[in-house]
């Protein structure tokens, strides 16, 4: 276990530094910021001396030689716009990004099992198909579409719930400030979570819905069954917990992907998360916020993948990890 | 007896205590103002970046020396007056009794210190060291008195000095810009004070009770960032906030038709204008009708630039790509600014003459171009250039048309990349002086001057004129010289001005605004319809 996550930590780096190079190349392609940060009414030395403010003035290695220093002493940079630490300002909004994408994964765990099961287990009834229709919209509707039309729907028209930003906050063990302890916070909440969570909702439904269907047509579903356990337990223990290894495969996967998609809700409903940051950034050419929530994002999908395959030895005990690949 | 007169008193006191408590959040909400803008604010240090979303927070919070009224002209602001004592040397009077909200008093060396931090502030992506480096020296003749000598003869000192925020010398002498962010030392003597600032998110105020002018109706402000145009209407459609700036215009009429809200819009002082490749080179983008690249740049004969100019059917794209938000412009500032020529047109549509002059000038058939234009920058960008593509394929000039975001774009457009490229310009000191100097006058490094001049047009008497113009310190004088310059540079199409584009604003029917030239959303020049709003 210990080997297996050190080996993992080893690779991380790698892909971070190979990381940072390609977006450092990319942004630095892309032009020179100063162009359209300064007044336009700047003339020609002024324009200089603010390319030598920032340090763009030097060649391409020495800025990345610069940010790589600064790395090694825990500094990815400061905002060219903000003119304060890149991760600070990252970290300072990932809060917002980390509670709208569990938000949206809890409403797509919660819905999805449940009603994929019942869509398996009665593959033919009304309700089964009514889900699996209900899937394919939540599949094929674009994210930022939706999010329009709910806010048309319960803000506009209705007037239920407030159409963008996040709601009160408070502080969760007294440093992470969260927002859905507050009834404020709920309502704000509410619409942009679900928006996020419809594609995963309807991935979480077809996906356990095929392993159940399947997984009750094997041997040790019968077997459970000609022993005399109740359905309860046949669908609550057995099935579930087989068909439960490819789901969180997904979930782990869509995890990441749920932060990183979160650009679209968070521009829609004017939510102040990382992806508004990294949008508004790269509107900019800010380049140490666009590398550093690079790194930030390639970071947490690690982390993330790791828990996934410390989670699947915990749900399969035959999987040892020093056989898991990264 | 007195007793019981007693307790009625005290029932009394009750009664109203009780009335006041319900009362009080009733007054509150409806003395809030939320607004929600389409810019990102990225810093509360006014000194730090000048970018137009800070600069709009910063109005709300500092004063300037010299203030810009609704139509971009000056009106005193902390300097009751100014004047020139000698050509090189500017003189205002500040005024008294002026108080920053941390009680100290504002005298000239709060001035001094404000325009010695302008060009220190460090790491600024954009200083506002443009308006304060012709500043030689300063003198502060007594604590309401401050001198401002200059090198040459000056005229611009007071326009310079409308953008220069004055920030309390106590306060911000070590600040940090963190520290203004944070709200420690974000202390001006402006009509609000700064209660939170969430970047990227929204800036809170409250009113300043000490302000030296007219009070804002308001006495809480929200300033919601909220860039995504279909959110941002959809916030004032829901009535969580009471206006907006830049609807799109496609959703005008939407917001027009319903009687719950108004729409104010003016003119800006931002001309919209396509940049012509004035170098002698083959020109990247243009070809022959076989595809072959011209030896000769056709841009460089004015009636063909002309021909461009006559095939531009400019109220076609009023009307049509603009919704009528918008005015055709043949010159570079619009009717109230400093400078304007007037009866000055842009060429009426002519088609028949567009085909004519490109014959003279040895192209009958015409050639083929690409033009390009930013993409989200100005209004509806990318809608003009394609409907100038197809204009000018009328004319026999085949146009492609390639737009790009505003950063990789302006990057190219500045290194000479393009044939023909659209461009915005906002004449944000309230001159003529404004695009003639950056847009017009020929490349000088040295001279600091045609900084912006993408397209290289060069032309000595133009640049004659802007010379002398920059040191005529006689108004009068000077509005001729810029008048006379603009004549030239229009009638040789240094650069083809397409129009002036509206500012738009959206608001709840209970709540107007006077618009601005300058394009500013100001908290405090939003008015209650009819006394107190409803919440």
């Amino acid at each position: 276990m210990l080997v297996f996550i050190i080996r993992r930590s080893l690779q991380s780096i790698v892909v971070l530094l190979a990381m940072s190079v390609l977006v450092f190349v990319g942004v630095y392609a892309v032009g020179n910021p100063i162009d359209i940060l300064i007044s336009p009414q700047a003339d020609q030395q002024d324009r200089e001396r603010a390319i030598a403010a920032l340090g763009l003035d030097k060649p391409l290695w020495a800025q990345y030689w610069s940010f790589l220093s600064g790395v090694a002493h825990g500094d990815l940079g400061r905002s060219f716009v903000h003119s304060t630490s890149a991760l600070g300002l990252i970290l300072e909004r990932m809060p917002a990004t980390m509670e709208l994408a569990l938000s949206a994964m809890v409403i797509a765990i919660v819905l999805g099992i449940p009603l994929g099961l019942w869509a398996g287990l009665r593959p033919n009834g009304i309700a089964g198909r009514s889900i699996m229709a209900g899937s394919i919209l939540g599949f094929s509707l674009p994210t930022f579409w939706v999010g329009l039309m709910l806010i048309m729907v319960f803000s506009v028209m209705l007037g239920w719930l407030p159409s963008n930003g996040r709601g009160e906050t408070t502080l969760l063990f007294g440093v992470i400030p969260v927002s859905f302890l507050t009834v404020d916070g709920l309502k704000h909440l509410v619409m942009p979570a679900t928006n996020l969570a419809l594609f995963n909702l309807a991935l979480l439904i077809r996906l356990t819905r095929a392993g159940a269907h399947e997984a009750l047509l094997q041997d040790y579903v019968k077997f459970a069954r000609a022993k005399g356990l109740t359905n309860k337990r046949v669908i609550g223990v057995h099935v579930l917990r087989n068909i439960l290894i490819p789901i969180v495969t997904v979930i782990g996967l869509q995890f990441g992907t749920l932060i990183g998609f979160a650009i679209v809700t968070e521009s829609v409903f004017a939510w102040p998360g990382m992806g508004k940051l990294l949008i508004d950034s790269i509107g900019v050419l800010d380049r140490p916020v666009i590398v550093a929530y690079l790194l930030v994002i390639v970071t947490v999908f690690i982390v993330i993948n790791l828990l996934v395959d410390v989670l699947y030895s915990v749900l399969d005990p035959r999987i040892r990890l020093s056989d898991v690949k990264g | 007896m007195r007793f019981p007169a007693f307790r009625h008193a005290f029932s009394a006191c009750a009664v109203v205590a009780a009335l006041s408590v319900s009362l009080i959040p009733a007054i509150a909400a409806a003395q809030e103002l939320k607004i929600a803008v389409a810019a990102d604010i990225t810093s509360m240090d006014p000194h730090f970046f000048n970018l137009f979303p800070n600069n709009n927070a910063a109005e709300h919070i500092f004063d300037k020396l010299v203030q810009m009224d609704a139509d971009s002209k000056m009106i005193p602001g902390l300097a009751t007056s100014w004047k020139v004592i000698d050509p090189t040397t500017w003189e205002f009077k500040l005024r008294k009794g002026v108080k920053f909200t941390d009680g100290s008093e504002l005298t000239a060396e709060d001035v001094a210190f404000s325009i010695d931090r302008v060009p220190n502030v460090p790491n600024s992506p954009g200083p506002f060291s443009a308006y304060t480096k012709a500043i030689v020296s300063k003198q502060i003749v007594d604590p309401y008195t401050i001198r401002f000598k200059y090198a040459a003869p000056y005229p611009l000192a007071p326009n310079d000095l409308s953008t220069i925020y004055i920030v309390s010398k106590k306060v911000a002498a070590n600040a940090t810009t963190e520290d203004f962010n944070s709200g420690k030392a974000a202390i001006g003597s402006g009509r609000y004070k700064l209660a939170k600032y969430t970047s990227g998110d929204r800036v809170e105020l409250v009113r300043n009770d000490t302000y030296w002018g007219d009070k804002s109706p308001w006495e809480k402000v929200t300033f919601k960032i909220i860039k995504n145009e279909p959110a941002r209407v959809a916030a004032l459609l829901s009535g969580d906030v009471d206006a907006i700036e830049q609807p799109p215009t496609a959703d005008l009429s939407r917001i027009k038709g319903d009687p719950k809200f108004t729409v104010s819009s003016k003119i800006s002082h931002r001309v919209i204008y396509f940049n012509f490749d004035h170098l002698d080179r083959s020109s990247p983008f243009i070809t022959d009708k076989a595809g072959k690249p011209l030896a000769k740049n056709p841009l460089l004969d004015v009636r063909v630039r002309r021909a461009i100019s006559k095939a531009i059917n400019r109220q076609a794209i009023v009307d049509r790509v603009m919704e009528g938000q918008a005015i055709p412009s043949g010159q570079l500032v619009s009717e109230k600014l400093f400078g304007n020529v007037p009866g000055l047109k842009a060429d009426a549509y002519d088609v028949e003459g567009a085909k004519k002059l490109l014959a003279e000038a040895g192209y009958p058939d015409g050639f083929n171009i690409t033009i390009h234009g930013p993409a989200g920058r100005y209004v509806n960008d990318e809608k003009i250039v394609q409907a100038v593509a197809q204009m000018l394929s009328r004319v026999g000039i085949t146009a492609k048309v390639e737009t790009a975001p505003m950063a990789p774009y302006s990057a190219r457009a500045a290194k000479q990349e393009f044939s023909l490229h659209m461009v915005g310009w906002g004449a944000s000191t309230g001159e003529a002086s404004s695009p003639l100097r950056s847009l017009l006058a020929t490349f000088n490094r040295e001279k600091g001057l045609g900084a912006v001049n993408w397209g290289r047009y060069s032309n000595v008497k133009v640049d004659y004129l802007i010379e002398q113009a920059l040191q005529q310190v006689d108004d009068e004088n000077r509005r001729t010289m810029l008048q006379n310059a603009t004549k030239l540079a229009m009638e040789d199409l240094g650069i083809m001005p397409v129009h002036f584009q509206f500012t738009i604003w959206a608001t709840k029917k209970n709540v107007t605004y006077t618009p601005r030239t300058d394009e500013y959303t100001l908290a405090f020049q939003f008015k209650p319809v009819g006394g107190a709003p409803k919440p």
